[in-house]
């Protein structure tokens, strides 16, 4: 029989990773994986709010992360300094501030961790309510705008040229991207969150000859990695978000080493 | 590009009057000033004294332009002149700080633009890339791709094209919404010296065929000149406009291409200043070895 805590382990993941697929490939599609990066642990300032003004953990994340890509929108306007530099100042910023502001709130760095890598077998029924409601809306909203999402990541000038409305296109995907990282908070941590999303895709794209085949196979990627991650935590005791994360980077890294022998055959 | 040559422009822009008028066609010539025009009732698409300023520059202004059906108009002008931000402005992607533009009614435009860099991590068969956002398409995919030359290329992957395969699957793309006006911004980037010649053969024979009005732009003359009908030439305002031999021969546009223009007509002189990877990393030795 299977420890309540770890089917719960298991089905928060699965749902996470289910979501993660198709989202995680159109953050590759559009090279804002460090986009997402920065966003996700600029999160930890919205965990610090939370635990200030006792207002709702998912909540405040959602409200400071589409805070800090309204930010990275603004400040991408400017011209002198490029984007990637200002990403890197504000992830690291925003990743310091975090840590300082819970660590002073907790007052213990043991918790800290757990912000940072997700504590998955802690997961409660509630979280599962969140997972499981907040990912089919993220699911939902994708499967809607999915031509359009298309569309803009094959070429955005054309897409605008034809019709498709991207100032509406790209601010509900930093939405849904928001909402994603909050709901994988507490798996993975806001540290590993664009991880999650990226390495099955990057997994999936050497076998994937459409969008959505390389959707499906990184959620098959995930789904096979959240089960092999979870299982190896528990046999030798590890950690839970990072045991996945490493399963799925293992796998990517397969899948890169068999598409460099593809070319080259 | 460089301020004396824009302000000298402009100088010699507003003593226009004086040059010969035989040697200037078309409107948007030397009218602009004579206060608000009417907008061409055969015209496709029309603008009137377009204006666009950014931070405080202004980028283009005073520009009339007008394309009519079965007419292919080149619009032609030095890197920074502001051809794309002309095209982009009449496609309604750029806001006009002055001027209007009206297009005929139910005037689509099917839009090529001038770099379609297609990013590999994202798989996409060049069927599938067509009937995006319209699978209804599917039926008529064979048959443009067949107009434009590209029927091979069907069931492989964007990112496999050469550069000239890739302008056809979008031109296709373009033709597929039945537009009676094709916008293509540098259809020649990333093509070889052999590519540039077919495609603007076939953009003339798609005229012909569809009866399409046609706004190309280039940033150089002599290699669309058999192709164009009329010709404007572009620095931020319009220099010069008309049939390409009067152009060619415009005090404006000869001290624009001065250098280039001193050379024997008909050599292709390119400003490389774009992506050599695909296909396109050989393209500029073959370019070179063309020249006399």
């Amino acid at each position: 029989m299977i420890e309540p805590f770890l089917v719960r382990a298991l089905a928060a993941a699965i749902g996470l990773a289910i979501v993660a697929a198709p989202l995680g490939s159109l953050v590759v599609w559009n090279r804002m994986a460090y986009f997402g990066e920065t966003v996700a642990q600029a999160s930890l300032i919205g965990i610090a709010l939370a635990i200030m003004f006792e207002i709702n953990l998912t909540l405040s994340v959602v409200l400071i992360t589409l805070a800090v890509a309204a930010l990275l929108i603004v400040f991408a306007r400017q011209k002198v300094v490029p984007l990637d530099s200002i990403l890197g100042l504000m992830h690291h910023g925003a990743l310091a501030l975090g840590v300082i502001a819970t660590s002073m709130l907790t007052g213990s760095p043991v918790d800290l961790v757990g912000f940072l890598f997700g504590d998955i077998f802690a997961i409660s029924k509630e979280d599962l309510y969140w997972i499981y409601g907040g990912g089919a809306v993220v699911l939902a909203i994708i499967a809607w705008l999915w031509q359009p999402l298309l569309r803009v990541s094959v070429h955005e000038e054309l897409a605008a040229a034809e019709g498709v409305s991207r100032n509406v296109i790209k601010p509900v995907f930093i939405l849904v991207l928001a909402v994603t990282i909050a709901i994988a908070m507490k798996i993975v941590g806001v540290l590993l969150v664009i991880a999650f999303l990226i390495v099955p895709a990057v997994a999936a794209r050497p076998f994937a000859a459409t969008p959505e085949r390389m959707a499906v196979l990184a959620g098959v990627v995930a789904v096979a990695s959240v089960v092999i991650g979870l299982g190896l935590s528990v046999n030798i005791d590890a950690p839970g978000g990072p045991s996945i994360v490493l399963t799925m980077a293992c796998l990517a890294g397969l899948s890169l080493v068999y598409a460099a022998v593809r070319q080259r055959g | 590009m460089s301020e004396p040559r824009g302000s000298a422009a402009d100088g010699a822009g507003a003593g226009k009057g004086s040059q010969p008028p035989e040697h200037v066609h078309g409107p948007g010539c030397g009218t602009h000033d004579d206060g608000p025009q009417d907008f061409d009732p055969g015209a496709l698409i029309s603008g009137r004294g377009l204006r666009v300023a950014r931070r405080g520059r202004t980028i283009i202004s005073d520009i009339d332009i007008d394309i009519r059906p079965r007419e292919i108009v080149t619009l032609i002008g030095p890197n920074g002149s502001g051809k794309t931000t002309l095209v982009r402005a009449l496609l309604g992607l750029e806001p006009l700080d002055g001027g209007a533009i009206r297009r005929a009614d139910g005037v689509r435009i099917g839009y090529v633009p001038q770099r379609f860099d297609v990013d590999r991590a994202l798989p996409m068969t060049v069927e599938r890339f067509l009937e995006l956002g319209n699978g209804e398409r599917k039926a008529r995919i064979g048959d443009v791709l067949g107009e434009v030359g590209a029927v091979h290329v069907r069931s492989q992957q964007l990112g496999e094209l050469s550069g000239g395969e890739l302008q056809r699957v979008v031109l296709a793309r373009a033709l597929l919404g039945d537009p009676p006006l094709l916008v293509l911004d540098e259809p020649v980037r990333g093509v070889d010296y052999v590519g540039e010649a077919e495609l603007y053969t076939l953009i003339g024979r798609l005229r012909d065929e569809r009866g399409l009005g046609v706004l190309l732009v280039s940033h150089d003359l002599h290699v669309v000149m058999a192709a164009s009908d009329r010709v404007i030439c572009l620095n931020r305002h319009v220099c010069c406009s008309g049939v390409p031999e009067t152009v060619a021969q415009h005090p404006e546009y000869v001290r624009l291409f001065g250098a280039e223009t001193a050379r024997a007509f008909g050599v292709y002189h390119h400003h490389h200043d774009h992506r050599h990877d695909l296909a396109g990393a050989p393209a500029p030795e073959r370019r070179d070895g063309g020249l006399p």
